[in-house]
Parts: C-alpha cells; structure tokens; sequence
C-alpha cells in the first residue's frame, strides 16, 4: 500500500473519538511533565507500561508519543521561565529563552517556541511519514549480522560519542547489559544471573530501572546537594509575536528542523548537538548577532524547532528498525515486547495499521499541543509553583506505585532502591544513565542477532566482517569510538612540537 | 613533563565499585551450565563477553582514578547529608510497612521524610498531603488503570 492511502487509513483510526481522547491525555500529561523539573518522558511512560496489561495496543502508544512529543513543549515553558531545563534538550533553549522572559519578552518566547515546536514536529513526523517505507525497504535486506553490527553502532554512538566521556558511557553501558542478562535466556530457557532470588529469574524489568534511575536517583541526587530558589518569572501580558518576531523566528524554524530531524534519525539520536548546532548557526546568520547573549529570538525559535524535529526523527529508527537510540525510545521498544509485537524491519507489515495510526495521531498531537501551550500556557505556569518538598514526595508515591503496584513485592521495592542509589551515584559522578536502559533493552537482542548470524555461519565470526553493509557499519562504530581520541592525540602532538 | 598526580579516592571507589560488578558477573556467569543441546553460541558466550567488557572499563576507571580522577563540570560534594539520610529513612519505612499496612498509609508515612529532605518543617502536614495524593493515586491506578496494588488498612475501606 502507498505511504497516502496507509496513511489515511491511519487518520481514520486515529480520529475515532476514544482515540482522540488517549492523545489528548497522552499530550496533557507530557505537557506537565514537561513543565515540571524532575520528571521526564521516560520516566513517565515507564510507570505507565503497565497499562499495556489493559488497553490495547493502538491507544497505549498514541498515549505514548503524546506524552513523548508533550514533553517537548512543556520542556521549553520551564527552561524559559526559570533558568532550569527539565530536559537537556532544553539546555539551549533557556541561554536566550530566559534572557527574553528577563526582558519582559517571556510571552513571545513561548511563543516562538511552542509555534517553532509545532513547525518542527509537523516536519519531523512528514520525514518520519516518507522515510518510513524506503528505510524498511533497505533494512529488509539485513541479515542477523548486520543486524548485530547496527547495534553495536547504535552502543557506541549512545554510550561513547553522546555523552562527555567515552569511559564512562560505556562503563554505564556495561551495567545496562548486565541487568539484561538477568532472567531466562529466550534461545535456551537457561536461568541467568538470578543470584539464587526467585524474583530474579523472571528478569528485571525496565521499568525498575527506568524508576529507580530517574526518580529515585534524580530525587537523592536533588536533596544531596545544595539547593537553589528558582524564582519563576511573572508571565505578564499577552503571549504572542510580533509581526517582527514571526519575520525574525521562521527561518530558524525550518533551519533548526533541518539540523534536527536527521541527525535524531542516525542511530547516533539524541537531541543535544542538533540544539547546538542550531543555536550557533543562528548567532552566525544573524542580523541581531548583538542580541545573542541578551535574548535573541532566533536562539529560542531555532534550537526548540531542532529539538522537536530531533524527537521526531527518533522514532524512524525506532519503528523502521526496531532500534532505540534514545532511553525513552528505548522504554517505548520494550511496550511493543510486552505486547508479544516484534519491533523491526517487519513491524511497518504486520502491524502497518499500528504504526501509520501511530503517525497519524503524531500530526494531531502536534495541533492539540499548539492549543495546549498557546492559550493554555498560564495553567502550566502554574504548575512551577508547587513547592518542591510536594513535588519530590509525590514522585516516590508514584514510583512505588509503578513497582510494589505491579507486583505487590517487596524484593521489587528494594530492588528499585537499590537501583535508585545506583543511579545518584552515577549522577554525582557524573555518569549518564540512558546508555544502561538503551544496554539492557538492547543487549539481549543484540544478543539474539549474534546467535543467528553464528548459526548461519556455522560458528565462524568471519561473517561480520564478510558482508559489506555489515563491515561498514563496524568500521563506523570503531571510528566513533577511537576517533576522536586519535584526532585529540594528533593535536596534542602538533602542539607539543 | 606529565605531573604526577594523587590518587582520587572517590572515583577510586567508584572503579572498584565497578569491578565488583565485574566479579559479580563471573560469579554468575560461571554458574551457567554448559547447553544440553548442540547449539551455535551457548547461554554463557554474551555473558563472559560482558563480564571482560565490566571489567575492562573497571581497570580503565582505576587508572584514570589512581592518576587524578576523571574531570568533573560540576561541583557534585553532598552538601546536605542530612536530607540525603532523611529520604533514605523515608525509603526504609515505605519498605518496612507496605506489606503490613497497605500502600496508602506506608506512602503517608514515607511522605515528610522525603518532604524534610527538601525544606519542609511540618511533618503532620505533610503527612496528610501526603495521604491525600495517596489516596486520589489509588483510586486512580488501582481502580481505573487495573494496577493491583494490593489490600491495606486504607484500602479496604474503600
């Protein structure tokens, strides 16, 4: 079927009041989490997975990606208003986002940033609606080896290139893959690193890990250090732009996409370099480059669009692959698991009536959202306002729910503390914590592929390294991995001589 | 000249924290029977390679440890150890009393140890704050999601 008609079929799914409703909760929920430092899209729709015992699986994800596209936009109110970005992908938008609400401009950088988010997304979900069937197409031609050469791209673009040291991504990566060998080996039955606790043998689940690391973590993390007043800054007058603004703001829109989309496609996701990348061209092609550092608006509207189209382009890996490359991504991959739904190449035939609703509700997510943080934006302002000592409190009662409230087991309470500690000593030492759920997500699978290509093989590891595609994307992994680090090494040398 | 510097003894912890996990990892990876049936790759392959991979970063981490520690962007020195006991109290109650009596009142309970941890001094408040989103939680997850979370002196009541 062409991309149109799937995707009309789509539309007419997704438009039935019921599922109307999920994307409107979907949205409103990301919107507040987004708003509200501390919480994230992971986080939240890893305490929502158990909702997949319940509904069925076409409205579990359009709650999913609202809240996963929600989040986005509620990302920037916060960044904007007080000086802290509660995604770091927001990081760039609140250089210039709170300089302008400082000046008085807060309503047109909501503005900006909710219309740049709306631009972007809708651009990033059309480049998820053509790009879909020509990457299954190519990926229909992959094999389990170079299926298992693409994840180890995919670990050492998370782990190594993202984060600021190479050591301690993969160190983070390391824990991820051993909480995925915890549990039953699907190939053998075999119990795997159970310790002896009967609890273990059933795996542990990313939803333990996801918590633990997020909540439980952040949350010690939060208390154990000194804390500051974030004042929120008044949001008087009107928001809306100028017609100055609207001429000086859509460029940056379509730029900051075009950074965005593809470079959250790459198995290298993430949506930090976009934003940067964004922000720096901006200040380049500036007419108003005195601005920059004061609250200029190209610097809200081009890192917020690049942001959103980044979080868009995700998911084409994501549904056309069945490859995470980012830890929300990753939590979304193991709902299609707990649905017995095979992510893949495979997934755009056997569940195309899924995913083209899935995109679908992703453009009317897109419009709702516009509506939610336009005229709506002051009941999210409102949301800053609950005291700290509430907010931290309350998100341990919805973390417990989202263990103790599944299982009624003690053992997963522990464990998630357990986890939780884990998680703020990685947070004062500043590891990153998405290489361990996007390792113990991945890993097992990636596992999986390695003892298919060996079968073929015949148990020779020649196989990687036989086929092209497969020895291609090795070669970009070893690149990622020691290239930097030679190139640094190089310039030392030069400088010493 | 390279200068010679001390050893970080955090991050000298952190690295044998690591290779702990590591010898975890060969505990548990040479528990693994040998496959009973003739297969291509075995059950303990993924994990021996695993275990060298933690290991691996173990040793690199103790080395970047023993010369200095790894550069940090922020100043992570707990500053309020006192906040950082009182949750973790707060965590040890909510385990200690959940099975007994029930999630919402061990959730009240935990609630102004987690809420001291962040500047509040009212604890009774607190406490049925804390009951209050307990409670709407419950009724929210258990009886319109279908979360099971299980039977309490609250929730029986209910």
């Amino acid at each position: 079927m062409d991309t149109f008609a799937s995707l009309m079929e789509g539309f007419s799914i997704a438009l039935t009041p019921i599922n109307l409703l999920w994307a409107l909760c979907g949205v409103t929920v990301g919107t507040a989490i987004g708003v509200l430092p501390g919480l994230g899209p992971g986080l939240t729709i890893a305490l929502l997975l158990p909702i997949t015992y319940k509904v069925e699986p076409t409205s579990a994800f359009i709650l999913f990606a609202g809240i996963y596209y929600g989040a986005m936009y509620g990302g920037s109110t916060t960044s904007i208003l007080i000086n802290t970005p509660g995604e770091s992908a927001s990081i760039v938008t609140s250089i210039e986002g709170h300089k302008m609400a400082r000046r008085g401009r807060a309503g047109a950088a909501l503005a900006t940033a909710a219309w740049g988010s709306f631009v972007a997304g809708t651009l990033g979900t059309l480049g998820i609606t053509f790009l879909a069937h020509p990457v299954v197409e190519f990926a229909l031609k992959f094999g389990p080896a170079e299926y298992f050469s693409l994840m180890i791209l995919c670990f050492v673009t998370v782990s190594a290139v993202l984060g600021a040291s190479t050591l301690r991504g993969l160190t983070a990566l390391s824990l991820g893959l051993f909480f995925g060998l915890i549990g039953v080996d699907l190939q053998t039955g075999q119990a795997r690193y159970h310790f002896g606790i009967l609890e273990l043998l059933d795996g542990i689940s990313v939803l333990i890990v996801a918590v633990g690391l997020f909540a439980i973590g952040e949350t010690l993390h939060l208390a154990a250090t000194k804390k500051q007043e974030d004042d929120v800054i008044e949001l008087d007058g009107p928001v809306g732009m100028t017609k100055e603004d609207w001429r000086r703001s859509w460029k940056p829109w379509l730029r900051g996409a075009l950074f965005g989309f593809p470079i959250g496609a790459m198995p290298a996701g993430g949506a930090e370099i976009p934003t940067f990348l964004s922000y720096y061209t901006e200040k380049k092609l500036s007419k108003h480059a005195d601005e920059f550092g004061n609250g200029a608006i190209e610097g809200v509207a081009g890192p917020e669009a690049a942001n959103n189209a980044s979080a868009a382009g995700v998911l084409v890996p994501l549904l056309t692959l069945g490859l995470p490359t980012s830890a929300t991504a990753a939590i979304m991959l193991s709902a299609f698991t707990s649905y017995g739904i095979n992510p893949g190449p495979q997934l755009l035939q056997t569940q195309g009536q899924l995913v083209w609703t899935l995109i679908a509700s992703l453009f009317i997510g897109n419009v709702m959202l516009l509506v939610l943080n336009l005229p709506l934006v002051r009941v999210w302002v409102k949301l800053l306002k609950i005291p700290a000592p509430m907010m931290y409190a309350g998100i341990l009662i919805f973390s417990t729910i989202g263990t103790y409230g599944i299982s009624r087991s003690v053992m997963d309470l522990v464990l998630l503390y357990i986890v939780g500690f884990i998680g703020f000593l990685m947070r004062r030492f500043e590891f990153p914590t998405a290489p361990v759920i996007i390792g113990m997500i991945l890993g097992p699978m990636a596992e999986q592929e390695f003892r298919r290509a060996m079968t073929i093989s015949n148990g020779d590891m020649m196989i990687f390294l036989s086929k092209p595609i497969s020895v291609g994307l090795l070669a970009i992994a070893l690149l990622a991995l020691i290239g930097p680090h030679v190139w640094s090494w190089f310039r030392r040398k030069e400088a010493a001589a | 000249m390279e200068i010679e510097r001390k050893p970080a003894l955090a991050h000298v912890a952190v690295a044998c924290g690591v290779l702990v996990l590591a010898a975890l990892s060969v505990w548990q990876a040479s528990e693994i029977p040998p496959p009973v049936l003739q297969v291509a790759v075995g059950p303990a392959v993924a994990p021996w390679f695993i275990t060298i991979f933690i290991a691996g970063c173990g040793v690199c981490l103790l080395f970047v440890a023993l010369r200095g520690g790894w550069a940090r962007e922020q100043d992570g020195t707990i500053t309020e150890a006192g906040s950082l006991v009182s949750i973790l109290l707060g965590l040890v109650v909510n385990v200690a009393l959940i099975d007994s009596i029930g999630f919402i009142l061990a959730s009240s309970a935990m609630f102004p140890f987690v809420a001291r941890a962040f500047g509040s001094r009212r604890p009774a408040y607190d406490a049925a704050v804390g009951f209050g989103i307990a409670l709407a939680s419950y009724v929210l997850f258990d009886r319109v999601l279908g979360y099971k979370i299980g039977s309490g002196l609250i929730e029986n009541l209910i």
